[in-house]
């Protein structure tokens, strides 16, 4: 499982960030970061949940 | 067979029938909207939508969700689109939109909220509200030909367009009737820091002014606008008007249905509202947020698309009903800088914590009630905000709150 972000949608509101903070930062320059690619198990509910979350739509699970 | 119906085909309605489907709800669903357009994003309608066109003339992009064909086929949404439910029935379990009867065993409330208008000036062209699609469109072909903008309301829609109107050269003033814009979004200070901003782009901000009279081109109330009349007797100057003053619970067609309402939809922890069978979600929907332990009506988009889907899945089975928490999120952009707010603004004490907002434009502010955070608001601060919405959550204490942004601002400004 991958997490993958279309950077051309995401607008870096950071939704993402507060529901996943080990898979998505926000950096100052508001361009979102993903810290981390492969989704461990235990973490799924969380990363689809910035999937659903993400206003732009911006972000999808790779299995 | 379980019928679902979900009255508000915008945001929270769709999220709602999105839902139903990925819980494994095969009933029929129903998907009633008083606009003729399927669901789509308001946020960049205020935003980028506002744009100048692209070379050749280019229409904006759409803010579509889904595709028709999406919602009819693969989702199996029986679509009512172009007229408001205009009644509840709920003995009968029916739902009216004019003379027709739909039937629900579960029933989503997201009939959102309206733009309010001015109480003057309404037969005058050039003058607007921002809410809709179509209002969207007719602002935009306004801004393609005016001059002289006037914007009533600070709040973050009048912003908005005073922005984009500002992008694109034209004379701007934005009228509010608060000494200090943003009060009840985001306090006292950090109102007036943000207000600075209209200053600093080029926009005269009048405060503690009210519109008394528009003007227009025709004697008899009738013709396109041509000034605006305030209340210390000032003209300015307008042959395009926004108002955003604010917004209304769709409610009205909820009367003597039983279901109980005050600023919008009276609802639970769960979203339930005070009749069996009938919950809401989005604008509409006053419910109780576990996190502050308090009646909330937001009009966010965060809080829309996850409340459709917590509503409709409580409504199709209640008795595994989960409450809906969560630390108020809503972002605005304005000229070139992205303001944030993250929990509730009813603080004892607010915080600059970084940055300053007279001299530039990142500054960071705290809420604290009580010894907790609260609240925290960014102007570009984006790499901050959602550290401190997961603190909020967790019901982080303030001294904690602190500390972090003391070593936030050490590591921004001492280099490794």
């Amino acid at each position: 499982m991958r997490v993958c972000v279309d950077m051309t949608k995401c607008t870096g509101l950071g939704i993402c960030e507060s529901l996943a903070p080990d898979y998505f930062e926000v950096g100052d320059d508001g361009e979102l970061r993903v810290l981390q690619v492969e989704v461990a198990e235990a973490d799924r509910a969380d990363v689809e949940e910035s999937v659903t979350s993400c206003p732009t739509e911006a972000i999808w699970i790779e299995t | 067979m379980t019928r679902l119906v979900v009255v508000g085909a915008s945001l929270a309605g769709l999220r709602a029938v999105e839902a139903a489907r990925k819980a494994g709800h095969d009933g029929p669903v129903t998907l009633i909207g008083d606009e003729p357009h399927v669901p789509y994003d308001r946020p960049p309608l205020s935003k980028a939508y506002l744009d100048v066109a692209g070379p050749g003339g280019d229409e904006p992009t759409p803010t579509t969700f889904r595709e028709k064909a999406h919602l009819v086929d693969e989702l199996g949404v029986d679509l009512v689109l172009g007229s408001p439910a205009t009644g509840l029935d709920t003995a009968a379990r029916e739902v009216a939109v004019g003379e027709e009867r739909v039937p629900y065993d579960a029933l989503v409330i997201a009939t959102g909220a309206r733009a309010r208008t001015l109480p003057v000036g309404s037969g005058l062209a050039g003058v607007h509200a921002l809410r809709t699609l179509d209002d969207a469109l007719a602002v935009r072909r306004e801004l393609d030909r005016a001059a002289s903008v006037v914007v009533v309301g600070a709040g973050f829609i009048g912003s908005e367009v005073a922005s984009g109107a500002r992008k694109r050269g034209h004379d701007v003033t934005v009228v509010e009737a608060l000494e200090t814009p943003l009060v009840r979004a985001c306090g006292e200070a950090p109102g007036r820091w943000i207000a600075g901003l209209h200053d600093k782009h080029g926009a005269r901000l009048l405060c503690g002014s009210g519109v008394a009279a528009l003007h227009g081109s025709s004697s008899n109330g009738s013709g396109r606008v041509e000034a605006v009349e305030l209340t210390d007797g000032t003209v300015l100057p307008a042959d395009l008007v926004v108002a955003g003053i604010g917004a209304t619970p769709n409610t009205e067609w909820l009367e003597g249905s039983g279901v109980e309402i005050e600023n919008g939809v009276v609802c639970d922890e769960t979203l339930a509202s005070s009749v069996p069978g009938v919950y809401a979600a989005g604008d509409v929907a006053s419910w109780v947020n576990p996190v502050f332990g308090r009646r909330q009506r937001l009009e966010h988009w965060t809080s829309a698309a996850e409340q459709g889907a917590v509503a409709v899945r409580n409504a199709l089975d209640p008795s595994t009903a989960t409450p809906y928490r969560t630390v108020p999120y809503f972002w605005s952009d304005w000229y070139d800088v992205r303001i944030q707010f993250v929990g509730s603004p009813q603080a004892d004490e607010v915080l600059l914590v970084d940055g300053d907002p007279e001299a530039g434009e990142r500054w960071i502010a705290l809420y604290r009630a009580g010894d907790r955070l609260v609240g925290a608001l960014t102007v570009n601060g984006q790499t901050e905000v959602m550290k401190y919405r997961g603190q909020i959550l967790k019901g982080g204490s303030w001294d904690d709150a602190l500390a972090f942004a003391e070593q936030r601002k050490v590591a921004r400004t001492v280099p490794a």
